[in-house]
């Protein structure tokens, strides 16, 4: 594994291209890969943090990140204690676990799966044979337009990688993406990872992200859904209240693939997600939905879009959030109908709940259309909670609190439900249990 | 009657664009060219006073520190503003006409041809019109019996040598001079336009109307409109437009102002059916307006309706503040673009007021390489309690070469407020036509006939004349858009 390199805090677009020199060198790898960071770097030197004046950036200020200063963790990965994963492991085929980015084999295991599938740390395999990722490897997250997916690319030096073959059917693969700031040294890390799903595989993914104390995090998520692959994916963000997480997630369906996702933001102090998802086979059918807890002073942001290359391609997006404090929330939603993509049936749902007066949302659901035979709805709404169905639950004799808790509740389990591995279902439940006040009266009556 | 209504239709169908033709006036015209001393010179003509010029070097000034916008989803050669004539009139015979009798005949010819009642026997039409012919005012009629309710509806020269306190007291105020590229323009060089007065608790006896014409080659038109609707008032506006074809591209950059204070109401209604260009996208007229309107008190309501069918360009966001608690603000749109014609178009609803309502209806329609926009914003700030929003955009494409697209901005400050979205994109299913035909109805017939239908909600909202002009010139434009 190489080592890193510079001690010194890094800040700034000047400190980001300064240390990418530094890091560099101490690289071994194909001289494509290198090319290609050195194309993203340059990219990123261009485009410099995002400010608000950018259209896509308009609502959510990264000053903290930009201004910020980061150190790479220094702390050796396997000495991480068990008792911080404990809380978000759970039963699955095989478990990789990165600590600050980078892959902890002492906590990881890979059991019984498919022959020909892989699970492995993106790292060993860049090392050991570099030419299997070729195909696939930063070919459809674009840093052309995305100054922290540019960073990534730049940065990328270890993630996961999964590989499901022809036909293969796995049982549900763990990824644990810890950050752990360490006092007075925020850390940085860029978790890169890779799905590739074969032509007809099953399988499900489950992404994790948590930490403790300050860091910045951008991870980057390939995924190629094969044909008539059925790939799940989840995503389950418990950062840290001190944590900058920008992740980017990229979709890239064939014919007749049916990959969903399933994004559940609860943490961070500022948290972007993007997920873009192409649909360039005939016969797609895409689901996108998504959860989103604010609180206090945290921005959550989720930037989606969805292109619909080629005809008979159905997508489904819901999002829905629920914001309380001074916690505010962007939604920005875009499905992007090409010339001849006919018959696309695309509807987008964000629906937002304000539980206080300082909440803020912003919901702005787009459609780009260039073909004539679609049916494409959004919808979105912002409001808080119903009082007559808040009366009447109070007329049954529960109280304001309970009531309260328990419609906000129902809002939620709306995507909770639609969680397929119930160990990680169970465990979203038991968080709105313990976050909403009067938990246990929600726990009795559902 | 029915028979000649029968045979207008036909008319309307026979030629693509009606209102092509040129009225042959003798035309005072500036050479092309803006600068202080255009300003300068447009300002002495119209007699102006000393503080009209001062507002106007100021926007003026700003203007040359702004950039051009750029982010809206239509696409156009850079304007050359220096190749633009900021002043095209018809040559005054005399000193200028005090009566119809003494307008140019020509240009009454126009305005008949247009079939806009400026003789005295529109008494019948029950309309009183604002004749705008290029830079000028050319008549207005009504005059005398609006003024006998206290009502004042003149040209804005007028209005800014006859009543400065109230053009100075609301001119600016909805739509500062620096608002935006072409708002500070239109500050800097506006011509004319309408000016409204109703008074307290005064509901205007007729519907008021202005008619824009374009005639000059090489001119742009920059009128301004600033309607004020005092306490308890009510008045409802229709404004409806049209130019010549010419091959090369013509700017209107026009501005309107609403004041609606307490209790009153302003209702305005466009027709805009600027020339669209022909049918490979070459010449029309470029539609960049900024309209606002504001509900200054209490239950003020302000409603817009559109019907957007001309102009090669069309970029207009007509916008409500909702400042007054209880206010109301409306949108009603239909937006059509066929050939090479582009829109952007939408509203904005800002809500300051508690318990204010807005309600956004707009239907888009995109037939062969057309592109339609949709955007829109509402915003709930932070004191608007139990503020209520309904936006529904529907969007309709006739054959595959044409877009539609939709962003809405959607900001709630307020957790009281509840807002609602809903955007459906569709085609005219074959099953619809099928069964039309089926009953004896043309494929034409039917898609003007589900067209219309919907459009309806929209159309509901125009007042009556302007409903079936808006249904015909809709069926003229789909013409041949079926295939």
């Amino acid at each position: 594994m190489p080592v890193t390199t510079s001690e010194s805090a890094i800040t700034g677009v000047e400190g980001y291209v300064a240390e990418f020199e530094r890091f560099q060198q101490t690289l071994n790898e194909p001289a494509g890969l290198t090319a290609l960071r050195r194309r993203a770097i340059a990219r990123f030197a261009e485009l410099g943090f995002p400010t608000l004046r950018q259209e896509e950036w308009r609502l959510t200020n990264v000053a903290p990140v930009a201004q910020g200063a980061f150190h790479w963790p220094e702390n050796d990965p396997d000495a991480v204690a068990p008792g911080l994963l404990a809380p978000h492991t759970f039963d699955a085929a095989a478990r990789l676990v990165f600590v600050d980015g980078r892959f902890s084999p002492r906590h990881s295991f890979v059991g019984e799966l498919p022959p020909g599938t892989v699970v492995a740390s993106l790292a060993e395999v860049l090392a050991r044979e570099p030419e299997r990722l070729e195909p696939w490897l930063a070919r459809f997250a674009k840093f052309d337009r995305h100054p922290f997916v540019a960073l990534n690319t730049a940065f990328l030096r270890d993630g996961a990688f999964v590989h499901v073959p022809r036909g293969a059917v796995t049982g549900p693969i763990h990824l644990l993406f810890l950050s752990s700031g360490e006092e007075g040294r925020p850390t940085l890390s860029f978790p890169r990872n890779l799905f590739v799903a074969g032509e007809g595989s099953q399988t499900a993914i489950v992404e994790t992200y948590a930490g403790e104390g300050a860091y910045f995090t951008a991870p980057v998520t390939e995924l190629v859904a094969g044909p008539s692959a059925v790939i799940d994916h989840y995503k389950v963000q418990r950062e840290s209240l001190g944590a900058f997480h920008l992740a980017t997630f990229q979709v890239q369906g064939e014919r007749a693939a049916v990959p969903s996702s399933h994004s559940i933001s609860i943490g961070g102090a500022l948290v972007r997600n993007d997920v873009n998802a192409v649909l360039d086979g005939e016969g797609i059918d895409c689901i996108l939905n998504g959860l989103y807890f604010g609180d206090g002073r945290q921005v959550v942001d989720n930037h989606m879009r969805v292109e619909h290359a080629k005809p008979h391609c159905a997508s489904h997006e819901l999002y829905k959030g629920v914001l309380d404090g001074k916690s505010r929330a962007v939604f920005n939603g875009l499905i992007h109908v090409h010339k001849g993509a006919q018959k696309t049936d695309a509807k987008q749902s964000n629906r937002n709940l304000l539980l206080s007066r300082d909440a803020i949302a912003n919901s702005n659901p787009q459609l780009e259309i260039f073909a004539d035979d679609v049916k494409c709805t959004h919808g979105s709404t912002v409001g808080q909670l119903d009082e007559d169905a808040v009366f009447y639950l109070r007329s049954r004799g529960i109280g304001a609190e309970a009531a309260r808790s328990l419609l906000t509740y129902a809002f939620a389990s709306d995507i909770v439900e639609r969680i397929k591995i119930e160990p990680v279902r169970r465990d979203l439940e038991e968080f709105l249990f313990t976050r909403l006040p009067m938990g246990e009266v929600v726990r009795q009556a559902v | 009657m029915q028979t000649t209504e029968t045979s207008t239709i036909e008319q309307f169908a026979a030629q693509d664009y009606k209102f092509g033709f040129v009225t042959d006036v003798e035309q005072e015209t500036f050479p092309p060219g803006l600068n202080e001393e255009v300003i300068a010179r447009l300002s002495a003509k119209k007699g102006e006073p000393e503080w009209m010029l001062e507002w106007r070097l100021k926007a003026y000034r700003h203007w040359l520190t702004m950039e051009e916008p750029t982010w809206a989803n239509v696409h156009y050669a850079p304007i050359d503003y220096q190749a633009i004539s900021y002043y095209a009139a018809p040559k005054p015979k005399g000193s200028g006409p005090k009566s119809l009798e003494e307008v140019d005949p020509e240009i009454l010819k126009t305005y008949e041809k247009l079939g806009i009642p400026l003789h005295e026997r529109a008494i019948l039409a029950g309309v009183a019109v604002d004749a705008v012919f290029d830079s000028v005012s050319v008549a207005t009629t009504f005059k005398e019996k609006l003024a006998e309710a206290g009502i004042i509806f003149c040209s804005f020269s007028e209005a800014i040598r006859n009543h400065p306190e109230l053009v100075q007291e609301y001119m600016g105020s909805v739509v500062p001079y620096s608002d935006n590229y072409f708002a500070t323009l239109n500050s800097a060089v506006f011509s004319d336009g309408s000016f409204v007065y109703v008074p307290k608790g005064v509901r205007c006896p007729m519907e008021l109307s202005t008619y824009f014409r374009i005639n000059a080659r090489n001119s742009g038109q920059f009128e301004r409109t600033l309607i004020i609707a005092d306490e308890g008032a009510y008045v409802s506006y229709l404004e409806g437009c049209t130019a010549p074809m010419r091959d090369e591209n013509q700017l209107h950059a026009a501005v309107v102002e609403l004041v609606a204070r307490k209790d009153a109401t302003i209702k305005y209604s466009t027709v805009q059916n600027w020339y669209p260009g022909d049918e490979n996208g070459k010449g029309g007229i470029y539609n960049f307006v900024t309209k606002r309107g504001k509900c200054d008190g209490a239950n003020a309501k302000i409603s817009w309706t559109q019907v957007e069918t001309g102009s090669a360009i069309t970029w207009k966001y007509p916008s409500v503040i909702l400042k007054g608690d209880h206010s109301v603000g409306e949108f009603y749109s239909v937006a059509l673009t066929k050939g090479y014609q582009q829109a952007d178009t939408g509203t904005k609803m800002i809500h300051i007021g508690k318990d204010t309502k807005s309600t956004i209806v707009s239907k888009g329609i995109s037939a062969g390489h057309g592109q339609n926009t949709y955007r829109g914003s509402v915003r709930i700030l932070k004191g608007a309690d139990n503020a209520r929003n309904f936006s529904q955009c529907d969007s309709m494409l006739i054959g595959d070469q044409c877009g539609a697209h939709t962003f809405p901005y959607i900001d709630v400050q307020n957790p009281t407020a509840r807002m609602e979205h809903e955007a459906t994109t569709s085609k005219i299913g074959e099953d619809q036509i099928f069964y039309c035909n089926q009953r004896g109805i043309s494929t034409e017939d039917a898609v003007s006939m589900i067209v219309n239908g919907f459009c309806k909600e929209v159309f509901r909202e125009l007042p009556m004349e302007f409903a079936v002009e808006a249904q015909k010139l809709l069926a003229v434009n789909l013409e041949g858009s079926v295939g």
